[in-house]
Formats: structure tokens, sequence, C-alpha cells
């Protein structure tokens, strides 16, 4: 797969022609993805109880690709993040419409495998979630819940994730201390490998730095950036100036008068912030509304 | 001014009033049961009604019950709390039910246990007057508090920890095992606590059930007097028997501290091994 990409991306560099797969003002900034959609949301609405919180969501999650959403707070971007890996389950009252295909499978269907699922589509919070075990423990529980329980496999994939997020040099010593002992930040990549050992296609971001400080969220920034074209990255947030340096494509949200939320505009994240279609998402982008 | 002085003061009175009658209560039962505890009192059978001798069965009984109590009572009782956590909503008509019922049992006088498992346990089920009829009696009447501290417990666990396993895929199940029920541990033993300190001190259920024979007990089919029995007969039924009455009254204090400590000291190792805090 990276290969393909690589390919891709000479491809681009060779024809320098318009910006399909690059991004923003940064040229050197992330390189081009397949667009090739993993995740397709068709007419997609969701209540709370009677209540609205989306109306009429369509867009193409495009594999290997960092996608943002922006908005403003209680818009359902949240919402719509916790639809795409069946959160919503676990909400009472929680109703959800339309369609959403994932590779081909319907992940709306009630016959779903709903464990299987969250094992491709895994999800970091806001604010870590790191369970109260050692840093270990964090990473070797749901591997073992798969099934996985040689210690020499289980030591391999948490040497590799914990490298992966830039922690094994941090950590290694310490394998046994609890892990909420971890900085903030240190504890957001902890959450980041635990999800990575379980080999996801998707990983789901809910505004993960925004209970960072700027040094950590930078980190995690940069991480964020590493796990484009191995993994497709759908990331709510709502720092415009992080949207744009990480993001390939961009959905804006917004909150209609009936109190539900609704996406406005979608497409590549240089369109979305230097030519928007939409009045709002201009207004928005450009900081005079929202 | 003068109303602040006076309200203050009035608010130290009332306080100081309560400490000093526990102080009073315990300085008291220290006085007068201090003097005649000793080994030989804990591990002698009792002699001329309880006047003399010391209460070694008597102990034996009480732990034996205690034991059946809590055996029986903590697995009931983290299943429902699971129950009533997990997997009922809040407002469920069963979630609604039980807790209702819960808070029923909870206000029940002891008596009315003792005469429902003289009833049931007794006579129903052909237990007789025995140790294991005093202990499940016991344990019915522990499971409510037992049930809500334990839900109340499992319910203060932070959701954040739910949501971030169920979305690493792992089942609800292993949610509780691995992460709520370690997380809700101190929660679970000061239920048990507050539960095995009312079973101790219970007197009225016991007289119905596990009976007031104070030989040595063979088996848990055998008829045995807790310590709160024992304190209740040898102050009301037998002239002269105050001295012992107070040594056993001191034991039972005694008792129900050791048994605090050691819940504790599980508690911190279970807790330091299996679920690291901060």
């Amino acid at each position: 797969m990276s290969h393909f990409i690589n390919n891709k991306s000479e491809q681009v560099d060779k024809s320098d022609t318009d910006d399909t797969y690059t991004l923003g003002p940064l040229q050197s900034g992330p390189p081009c993805c397949i667009p090739e959609p993993l995740i397709r949301v068709e007419n997609l609405s969701l209540y709370y109880a009677a209540k609205p919180a989306l109306e009429s969501v369509s867009l193409d999650i495009y594999k290997g690709c960092i996608t943002a959403l922006i908005g403003p707070s209680g818009c359902g971007k949240t919402s719509f993040l916790s639809v795409l890996n069946r959160l919503t389950d676990m909400i009472p009252g929680c109703r959800v419409s339309g369609k959403v295909h994932f590779n081909s499978t319907n992940l709306l269907s009630p016959s779903l495998d709903v464990q299987g699922l969250r094992r491709d589509i895994g999800m970091i919070f806001q604010k870590p979630v790191p369970f109260p075990l050692s840093i270990r423990r964090n990473i070797e529980l749901p591997l073992r819940e798969y099934g996985m329980n040689k210690q020499a496999d289980l030591n391999e994939v948490m040497q590799q994730v914990l490298r992966d997020v830039g922690l094994w040099h941090e950590v290694k010593n310490r394998l046994e201390s609890p892990a909420q002992a971890l900085s903030g930040g240190q504890q957001q990549r902890l959450c980041i490998a635990r999800a990575l050992a379980l080999r996801p296609q998707v990983l789901l971001m809910d505004e993960p730095c925004s209970a960072l400080d700027p040094i950590s969220s930078g980190i995690v920034e940069d991480l964020i950036q590493r796990l484009r074209d191995k993994y497709t990255v759908v990331i709510v947030t709502h720092n415009l100036a992080q949207a744009r340096r990480i993001a390939n494509f961009a959905g804006f949200f917004w909150i209609r008068e009936q109190r539900a939320g609704c996406l406005i505009e979608f497409g590549q994240c240089k369109q979305i912030f230097e030519a928007p279609a939409h009045e709002l998402t201009a207004a928005y982008v450009n900081g005079s509304r929202g | 001014m003068i109303k602040n002085a006076l309200a203050s003061a009035l608010i130290w009175l009332i306080a100081m009033l309560i400490t000093g009658v526990f102080a009073w209560l315990l300085a008291d039962i220290i006085i007068h049961g201090l003097p005649h505890l000793s080994w030989s009192f804990l591990v002698e059978a009792p002699g001329n009604a309880g006047r003399s001798g010391g209460i070694g069965p008597v102990i034996i009984s009480t732990g034996l019950i205690l034991l059946v109590a809590v055996i029986t009572a903590v697995p009931f009782g983290l299943a429902t709390a699971v129950l009533l956590s997990e997997f009922t909503q809040r407002n469920s008509r069963l979630g609604r039910l039980v807790r209702g019922s819960l808070d029923v049992l909870s206000g029940v006088p002891s008596i009315v246990f003792g005469l429902f498992g003289n009833a049931f346990f007794c006579i129903y089920l052909g237990l007789g007057f025995s140790i294991l009829s005093g202990g499940l009696t016991l344990a019915c009447m522990i499971l409510p508090i037992l049930i809500r501290t334990a839900e109340e417990g499992l319910q203060a666990t932070p959701n954040d920890y739910r949501l971030a396993s169920a979305a690493l895929g792992m089942s609800r199940s292993a949610t509780l095992v691995h992460l709520l029920l370690p997380a809700a541990t101190p929660a679970l033993i000061a239920g048990l606590m507050l539960g095995l300190g009312r079973a101790v001190a219970e007197t009225a259920a016991l007289i119905f059930t596990s009976g007031y024979v104070d030989r040595m007990p063979d088996s848990l089919f055998d008829s045995g007097r807790a310590l709160s029995v024992h304190i209740y007969d040898l102050s009301m039924n037998v002239a002269g028997g105050d001295a012992n009455a107070y040594s056993s009254a001191l034991v039972l204090i005694l008792l129900l501290l050791f048994i605090n400590s050691i819940a504790l000291s599980l508690a911190n190792h279970w807790l330091h091994r299996s679920v690291v805090t901060v």
C-alpha cells in the first residue's frame, strides 16, 4: 500500500498540475491520498429521542486521507464520529437513519458484528482515557480480549505501537507503572498506541489535542500526520489552523435553526479554507462567525 | 455578632454532646470490660449460664454465621448491583422495581427478618435452629445495603472507561471484569463493611434462626449463639452476668475493628496488584 502511495505522489510531483492530492499552502505538507472512498455516508440523520442532532449528512471518507470535521460546538460532529464506530449504540434513545457503507458492508445493520467493527474503526477521545492499569496492561488488555495470549507476541505488538507513537523510549523502563501517572500528551499517545495495536483501518479522533498543552499537542499532531497513508483518519477539531495543516479533506458542520446539525460543505481542505463555496463556511474559516 | 457566636456555640455544644455520648459508651465498655478480658476468656466455654468461663464457642459461632452470610450475600449482591448498574437503564421498569424493593427491604425491622428466617429457613427448608439458618437470614438482611453501595460504586466509575473500552471492541463483560469491578472495589468493600457491621450487631434476627445454644458447634447445622445474642442474654436474663456481658461487648467491638482492618488491607493489597492507582 505504501509503495502505491509513493508512486502516486511521484505522479503528482511530476505533473505538478492541480493540487488534487496536496493540501493548502503547505506544498511540502501531506502527500496525496488515493481518492477511493472507504466509508460512504448517505443521507445520515441522527436523533436523540425525538430531538434531531444531525440531518441528512452525505459525504465520503477517503482511504489513507485525513478528513477534518470543523464547525461550532453542538453541531453534531462528535455524534457523526460515534455513528461510524457504532458508539451510538451505547446512548439510550439514540436513533440513526440513512446509509453508511464501510468497504462494502452496511455499517448500520443491526446484525453487524459491532465488536469487530470497532476493532477496524478505532476511536480516540478528547480527554485521554488511560485505564487505571499499568502501561503494559493498557495495551495488552484489548489484545488479550481478541485472543492474543503469547507473551512474546504481545511484547512485539506493544513495542511496535509504542515506537509508532514515539513513546517507547519514554516508557520502556517503566512499563509496569501506572498509565495514569503519564503526562496528558503521553496519555493521549498511549491511547493512540492502544488503538493502533488492534491494527484498525480507520481512526476516529474527537478533538485529540484540545485537552493538551501546546507542546504535547504539537507532538500528537505530528503523530497524526505520520498516520496518513497507513490509516484513514477522521478528526474533529476546533483548531482551524490544525485542520488546515494536517487535513486532506474538510467538512464544515453548522447548526440549523431547528437545532439540528448539518453538513454545509465538504471538499478538499484547501478549497474549504481558500475558496469556500458557502458564505457560512467563509465566515467561519475567516473567524468572523462561529 | 452575638447571634453568630450563639449559633456557633450551639453547634459546638451539639457536636460535643454527640461525641461525648459515644465516648462515654466506649469508655464504659472498656472500663468494665477490660479487667475480665483475658486469653482464657476468649477460648474457654461459658459456664453457669455465662456467669463464669469464657466465650470461645460463641466467637466461633459468630464467625461461622458471618461467614455464611458473606459467602451467600456477596455473589447475589454483586450480581444484582451489576444488573442494576450495567444492564438496565436508569429508569427502566425492572430497575425501578428492584430498587424500590431494596429500599423497602432495607427499612424492614430486623425482627421481621428473624421471623421470616425462622419460617422460611428453619421450618420450610427444614434447616432448624442452625448457624446456616442464621447466616442465610443475615445475608437477606445485609443484601439491600450491599447492593445499593455496590451499585453506587459501579455507577461512580467514569463512563469514559465504558466508552473507551467499547471503542476498543471489548465486550461488556470484559469491561466489567477488568475495569469496572476493580475500579469499584473500594465501594464494594465499604458496602461489605457496612453490611457486616449491621450483621455482627444483629440480635433479634438471630434469636429466631441460629438459636442460643452456647456449646461449640460441630457443623453448620448446629445451633450456635452469636456474640450479640450472648450479650443480650447475659444482660437481660442472667443475674450476675453483667461483667461477662461487658467483656463480650468489648470483644464484639474489637472483632468489628479487626474485620474492618482485614478488609481494608485486603482491598489495598488487591488494588496494588491488579489495579494501579496513581
